[in-house]
């Protein structure tokens, strides 16, 4: 057996710390595998159970400290409450002292993959550092995908990794790939930690990376020997977690010439536009946005993951740009005189092609990346620096505008609106003919629960009708793999968003597709208690793919249907309630149903097989040539 | 084509009909830059390098590293081709790698650039004397006498040491390796002086005091220098 601890496990149960003999009574009750030979016998099945008894004495008994307890200590330090995690052989250490931490909640997830989604869902939801933990081999493999989401999207969660033991590394050990070389592009920083005495530092810097500047995921991948080495080393201060990162001094204020340069274009624009993106949600800036938008009478656009930066009721919010984005918001941005892109990226799905995109626009740039000024489009104003500061310090540099004078502007913005509204609204129409439609359900969704619960979407139609019209009133509440476009993303995220704002109702919404690629978490939902809404838009078909099937590749609909199971079913086959709904009358009542569940709940909306997100813009297009219907144009 | 002729702009500003097209940054004409790289001195800097540069589409032309005379910092010349947008924005994508403290772009600046090659060419007792008379005219010197070939060792900039191996050719050159340039800057400056990363100087706040200040994209000389 290996031994992590000074004393061997007979000492410990002779010591007088436990009552050996109670503990030998209970042992036969518990029977203990194990592949260590000599580990299942009867007498260490004893000493096994005394140690756990022990463990229910809080810190107190006697073992000393090995890495393990230093990377919980770090963690519980740096103000984590929960973990989401799989264990596996090397990251067993940590599995052993983890009951001495109750201060940590520990949720074990399914998969790897759906525990790094619910770090970042729970991230998201809370603004904090979401931590996920699995094992050497596939189990870090496993992470890779939530990884790869939360760098695209630049959420800041902490991946912990076990290695094999050093003396292992290199030689093709059981379970030993070079993780690091594999995160290395889709993490913002990476560790091999090799040396319990480290823990403490890189645990610090993986923090205080992960959330400073543009956060984004850190990997730390720990060998097993140095969970196990013994070690006095002592948790690092915030200076010198500082100092020990001189690469890293993120730009938060923006220059004071750039911003004067702002300011100057802000006070001659006639038809200026604010872009707000992730960026606003990530340095809570929202309060300062509106100040702003409202001083200098600027309408505001929102990207995908701006959703949420400004109450979609405000008279200043004008709605959803890009690809999928309303007509109307499109067409502002195609003739504006002025973009002012607050912690954005000039995507592509924002843009389209970038050849005729905002031909009439200056462009003002603010993002704390300096890397993603100029990237996408060449820009008038860049500037670098946190949201929140550029736009208090905007807002005092510009003029206060009388929205009198921007009477002829806002009228044709509402025009524009009121057309664009009356001819996508409801996509296809199925709702129409009376099928159940997909953005009728989200619409009641976002209307039941008071446009206020946290809302997080699976990639593909459904994420696009949610984006649209399910109304957003408050920050945090709209959460989407954006940047990677990660299917099976719903479910996992939120689970770790309801953790992470316990606050607030809590629903996934998600296709049949993206629902089957991590629907192991159910298990979770259901063993942990975690009261996520689930409402499945199953329309038995890849949507997104059969649209652009139907649309650009002649309807030749090759692997776009996909038969399900009975979602209803399967839920109670893990224990969650499930409801289904076939027809528009029954859509209330089946949210009320799920709403009124104490606990987590499905509901299968078998909606109309062939619909589609309307407008569309096809691909290499101009965000001019939105189309909506599925007659494609001629060229 | 445009299915709706509203957003297209016409009405709005009809003085505007076809507006000119929005340039592409990096789309620009490509020549040789040199970047100088500060880095931590620690493992795996060198695959975090690449691998950026690799994941950016950026072609790396060459790539030379070694210590300074300042403990844990490294320096990298890195040279390659690509418009001014396209390597300003590979140094700030370089930038983002924690373990960078500086990427400075001296193209345009006063340097001294230099880099070592060893060429092993064919010489015989026939031509060998003529060999060592053009490996003269370059400075260059034979380190290495053989009966069949020497080896020649030459340092100079890229463009003489094209001209040395082009003349050795015609002999026959059995191998050739070069270091890639290491570049200085003249005068009395230094691109490694910042109290930033000197050991035991007091820490900067990181509030805003940065000596890093990019405001990028319209310098086209790295921007992100202080």
């Amino acid at each position: 057996m290996t031994m992590t601890r000074g004393e061997p496990p007979a000492g410990r149960a002779a010591d007088g710390s436990a009552d050996p003999a109670g503990a030998t009574a209970a042992a036969p009750a518990r029977v203990h595998r194990s592949h260590v030979p000599g580990d299942g016998s009867v007498t260490a099945a004893a000493v096994e159970q005394a140690r756990r008894e022990m463990l229910h004495e809080g810190r107190t008994r006697k073992r000393t400290r090995i890495g393990a307890d230093v990377l919980m200590e770090a963690l519980i330090h740096q103000g984590t409450d929960v973990m989401f995690s799989y264990p596996g052989g090397v990251i067993l250490p940590i599995y052993d002292i983890l009951g001495d931490y109750p201060e940590i909640r520990h949720v074990l997830v399914r998969h790897e993959q759906g525990g790094g989604h619910a770090a970042d869902g729970y991230a998201r939801a809370s603004g904090r550092v979401g931590v996920c933990m699995g094992t050497s081999g596939p189990g870090a493999t496993n992470l890779v995908t939530a990884l790869a989401t939360a760098q695209l999207d630049s959420v800041p969660i902490v991946a912990i990794t076990g290695n094999v033991p050093t003396a292992l590394i290199g030689k093709d050990a059981f379970q030993e790939i070079d993780i690091t070389g594999i995160t290395l592009p889709m993490t913002k920083h990476n560790y091999l930690v090799r040396d319990a005495d480290d823990i403490p530092r890189v645990v610090g810097e993986a923090f205080y990376l992960a959330k400073r500047g543009r956060p984004g995921p850190v990997h730390i991948d720990i060998t097993k020997d140095a969970l196990q080495q013994e070690t006095t080393a002592e948790h690092p201060s915030s200076e010198e977690i500082i100092a020990g990162l001189p690469g890293f001094r993120p730009t938060l204020d923006g220059h004071p010439k750039q911003l004067k340069l702002a300011a100057r274009e802000i006070a001659a624009a006639k038809r200026p536009l604010i872009l707000a993106g992730h960026g606003i949600l990530i340095a809570e800036a929202w309060d300062q946005l509106r100040a702003f938008a409202e001083k200098a009478q600027i309408p505001v656009a929102w990207t995908l993951l701006g959703i949420g930066a400004i109450d979609e009721q405000h008279p200043l919010a004008y709605g959803y740009m890009g690809m999928h984005g309303w007509k109307h918001v499109n067409r502002a941005i195609q003739s504006a005189d002025l973009l002012i892109a607050i912690g954005m990226r000039f995507d592509d799905r924002v843009t389209g092609s970038v050849r005729t995109y905002a031909p009439y626009a200056r462009i003002i740039h603010a993002d704390i990346d300096p890397a993603e000024i100029g990237k996408n489009v060449a820009v008038e104003v860049p500037i670098v620096g946190d949201a929140r500061r550029v736009l208090e310090r905007l807002a005092t540099l510009v003029p206060e505008v009388d929205p009198a004078t921007r009477a002829d502007y806002f009228a044709e913005l509402a025009q524009w609106r009121r057309e664009s509204e009356d001819s996508s609204w409801h996509g296809s129409g199925a709702w129409r003919d009376g099928l159940l439609s997909a953005d009728l359900v989200v619409e009641r969704i976002g209307e039941l629960t008071d446009h206020v619960a946290t809302y997080v979407a699976d990639v593909g139609q459904n994420q696009m009708w949610l984006a649209r019209y399910t109304g957003f009133r408050r920050p945090h509440s709209h959460i989407s793999s954006g940047g990677l476009g990660t299917m099976g993303f719903a479910v996992p995220a939120a689970m770790g968003a309801a953790l992470g704002n316990p606050g607030a109702e809590t629903w996934a919404i998600t296709g049949d597709g993206g629902f089957q690629m991590t629907s192991q978490e159910l298990m979770t939902l259901a063993a942990d208690r975690i009261p996520v809404k689930i409402a499945l838009l199953d329309n038995k078909k890849l949507g997104m793919i059969r649209q652009w099937q139907e649309l650009f590749y002649a309807g030749n609909y090759h692997s776009s249907h996909l038969p399900g199971p009975d979602f209803v079913k399967l839920a109670d086959a893990y224990g969650i309630p499930g409801f289904r709904a076939t027809t528009i009358d029954e859509v209330d009542r089946v949210i009320r149903a799920a709403q009124a569940v104490d606990g987590p709940a499905l509901i299968w909306f078998e909606i109309a097989e062939e619909q589609n997100v309307f407008p569309i813009m096809p691909a290499g297009k101009g965000l001019s040539d939105l189309i909506d219907s599925a007659v494609v144009p001629e060229e | 084509m445009n299915v709706d002729q509203g957003p297209d702009g016409q009405h709005v500003h009809p003085a505007h009909a076809s507006p000119p097209d929005r340039a592409i940054p990096g789309s620009g004409e490509a020549h040789r830059h040199v970047l100088v790289v500060l880095v931590m001195d620690r493992p795996g800097v060198l695959n975090r390098v690449a691998s950026l540069m690799r994941a950016r589409n950026f072609n790396i032309d060459s790539l030379a590293v070694s210590r300074t005379d300042k403990p844990h910092i490294s320096r990298m010349t890195i040279t390659l081709h690509g418009d001014d947008v396209a390597v300003e924005q590979a140094a700030k994508q370089l930038y983002r790698l924690v373990d960078v403290l500086k990427v400075q772009d001296v193209t345009a600046d006063q340097l001294v650039e230099h880099e070592l090659a060893f060429v092993k060419v064919r010489a015989s007792n026939g031509n060998r004397a003529e060999v060592i008379k053009i490996v003269e005219l370059y400075k260059g010197r034979i380190v290495d006498v053989a009966p069949g070939s020497v080896i020649v060792e030459a340092t100079g900039t890229e463009s003489e040491i094209d001209a040395l191996v082009a003349l050795l050719r015609s002999y026959g050159i059995k191998e050739l390796v070069r270091t890639g340039a290491v570049v200085m800057l003249r005068g009395a400056g230094s691109i490694e002086s910042s109290d930033r990363w000197t050991a035991g100087a007091p820490h900067r706040s990181s509030e805003g005091e940065d000596p890093i200040n990019v405001e990028g994209s319209g310098t086209p000389n790295g921007g992100n220098i202080s």
